[in-house]
């Protein structure tokens, strides 16, 4: 299965995850700062900063895109709770 | 002030705000001894009126009525506000309906709490930013973006030609005198700190970069959205602010990272355990750690001490599946300082489950402080291999502090056994 390495950054840990990930499934285990509430793409709660690999993470659904505008949210900015790994290196950290 | 009438500020200025005076708890955080006001404002141009802030619902008709006495509805030209709490914008919906040609000046971060405080996605408003202005003929209103001052939307707007600074909740207190101005009402100097360390103090470092674009302003008068309209010396608000933005006590480490050890304990497991951490966090350089038995301490001035740490580590036992009480106590005062930029650490010992550890590391990644090592949790009585880990968590903690972590990489699942092992 294709791998990809999340670090993050306020951390200092990479984690090696198989492709697929979301990222609200690793940085709650390995206990990044990054926090959540809906869990569920509405509440904008989990904007993270996208240091590097932005291009490694799926595109933003509609739904994400809605949440990170009304959070007037930068281009760098995803939600932790929807950003799914594709492979390669992603750098992120809270945000 | 005779009930009901508009109060001349400067020429041409006027407030027509509401009095509360039988209003004894605010927003369920502070306590509002003899009540508060809500302060609107009237400013008339020689081509334009401008409608700064209206009052809570409930004051509407008093607020119209002070607004009628100095200008028609079809004048306005301007609704300005400086936040959109309801307490300032309770009128807004009825103000709107009675001078529609007005427009709306807003923050731009207050764009979608505008839409979800009137429901309506229809809205017709300006963004304003620093920088902005807008003219009613012979007069300058000129917009101060004031983030988080108490909320992201909050602006300042200063009336350039009267050196008048509509400061919104800034500079404001929870105070109600009919008298209005602070050379005539009663002494409010301890509603106007307690109001700064209730609704200010969590957001300092915004307070910092607000007084930064307030400073250089020529000021003849503050005009805040509740409590005295400070006509006599106001630049000493500013500069009271100021120092109350800044650390309290000289800091004799200050180049050192600093690493508070909170500590309460049944049996001194925990106590043993905590002791451990800080001697493992002094043996860092650049690190000043301190030990802090929460039996021994009230919960204020602990969090005088959190709000100029570094990082934490709270140690608690477990009692009937939950960390114990006096931690609690502590970890829920914590909404009068800013803690998201902190590092922070659980550990104790336990003598059943040890939930307790993992529910504060929760509580402290709620409150976005970094919990970036995994807590230590002793059943009973500590070894000495597992004071070592207490000592190691210390360490590990001081050198995150310092930056000199090394990095690590793992594997997915390693993360997966470890946190099924703790469920376990």
């Amino acid at each position: 299965m294709p791998k990809a390495n999340v670090t993050f950054e306020d951390i200092g840990i990479t984690v090696t995850v198989p492709a697929g990930t979301r990222l609200i499934e690793v940085s709650e285990k390995v206990g990044a700062g990054i926090t959540y509430s809906c869990r569920e793409g509405e509440c904008g709660t989990c904007i993270m900063k996208i240091v590097s690999g932005m291009e490694n993470l799926a595109q933003r659904s509609v739904l994400e895109d809605k949440v990170l505008q009304e959070n007037m949210a930068g281009r760098n900015n995803r939600l932790a709770c929807q950003a799914q790994v594709l492979g390669g290196e992603i750098v992120v950290r809270p945000g | 002030m005779e009930p009901g009438v508009a109060v001349p500020l400067a020429p041409g200025v006027h407030w027509v705000g509401a009095l509360d005076p039988n209003l004894r708890e605010f927003d369920v955080i502070l306590k509002t001894a003899n009540g508060t006001t809500y302060n609107a404002y009237c400013v008339r141009g020689s081509a334009g009126v401008a409608v700064i802030d209206t009052v809570k619902a409930e004051y509407a008709d008093t607020f119209f009525a002070r607004l009628e006495q100095v200008a028609r509805y079809d004048e306005i030209t301007a609704i300005v506000l400086n936040h959109l709490e309801p307490d300032h914008t309770g009128a807004l919906p009825e103000l709107m309906r009675r001078a529609p040609q007005a427009r709306l000046y807003i923050s731009v971060r207050a764009q979608m709490m505008l839409k979800a405080l009137l429901k309506s996605e229809e809205l017709t408003y300006t963004p304003v930013n620093t920088g902005d202005s807008i003219s009613l003929g012979d007069r300058t209103l000129r917009f101060l973006n004031t983030p988080y001052l108490h909320w992201p939307d909050t602006q300042c707007t200063y009336l350039e030609e009267a050196g008048v600074l509509f400061s919104g909740d800034v500079f404001g207190c929870h105070f109600c005198d009919a008298r209005l101005f602070n050379d005539r009402v009663g002494d409010f100097r301890f509603s106007f700190e307690y109001y700064y360390a209730h609704i200010m103090r969590p957001f300092r470092e915004y307070v910092r970069d607000a007084l930064d674009l307030i400073e250089p302003l020529e000021l003849n008068l503050i005009a805040p959205a509740h409590g005295p309209i400070l006509r006599d010396a106001p630049r000493a608000y500013v500069q009271r602010y100021r120092q109350l933005a800044a650390p309290q006590l000289h800091n004799e480490a200050d180049r050192d990272k600093t690493l508070i050890v909170f500590y309460i304990s049944s049996y001194g497991n925990t106590a043993r355990m905590a002791q451990a951490v800080h001697d493992g966090a002094e043996e860092i350089d650049g690190v000043r750690a301190s030990l802090y038995d929460l039996q021994g301490g009230e919960v204020a001035p602990f969090v005088d001490l959190i709000e100029e740490a570094d990082g934490l580590a709270f140690g608690t036992p477990t009692i009937n599946g939950d960390a114990v009480k006096p931690i609690w106590d502590l970890l829920s005062s914590l909404a009068v300082v800013k803690v998201s930029d902190k590092l922070g650490a659980a550990f104790g010992s336990y003598g059943w489950s040890g939930e307790g550890v993992n529910m504060v590391e929760d509580r402290l990644r709620g409150l976005k402080l970094r919990v970036p090592v995994k807590g230590v949790r002793v059943k009973l009585i500590p070894t000495e291999d597992e004071l070592e880990a207490c000592r190691e968590l210390g360490r590990e903690l001081a050198l995150h502090l310092t930056g000199r972590i090394a990095r690590r990489v793992i594997d997915m699942s390693e993360l997966l056994k470890e946190s099924t092992h703790a469920q376990g």
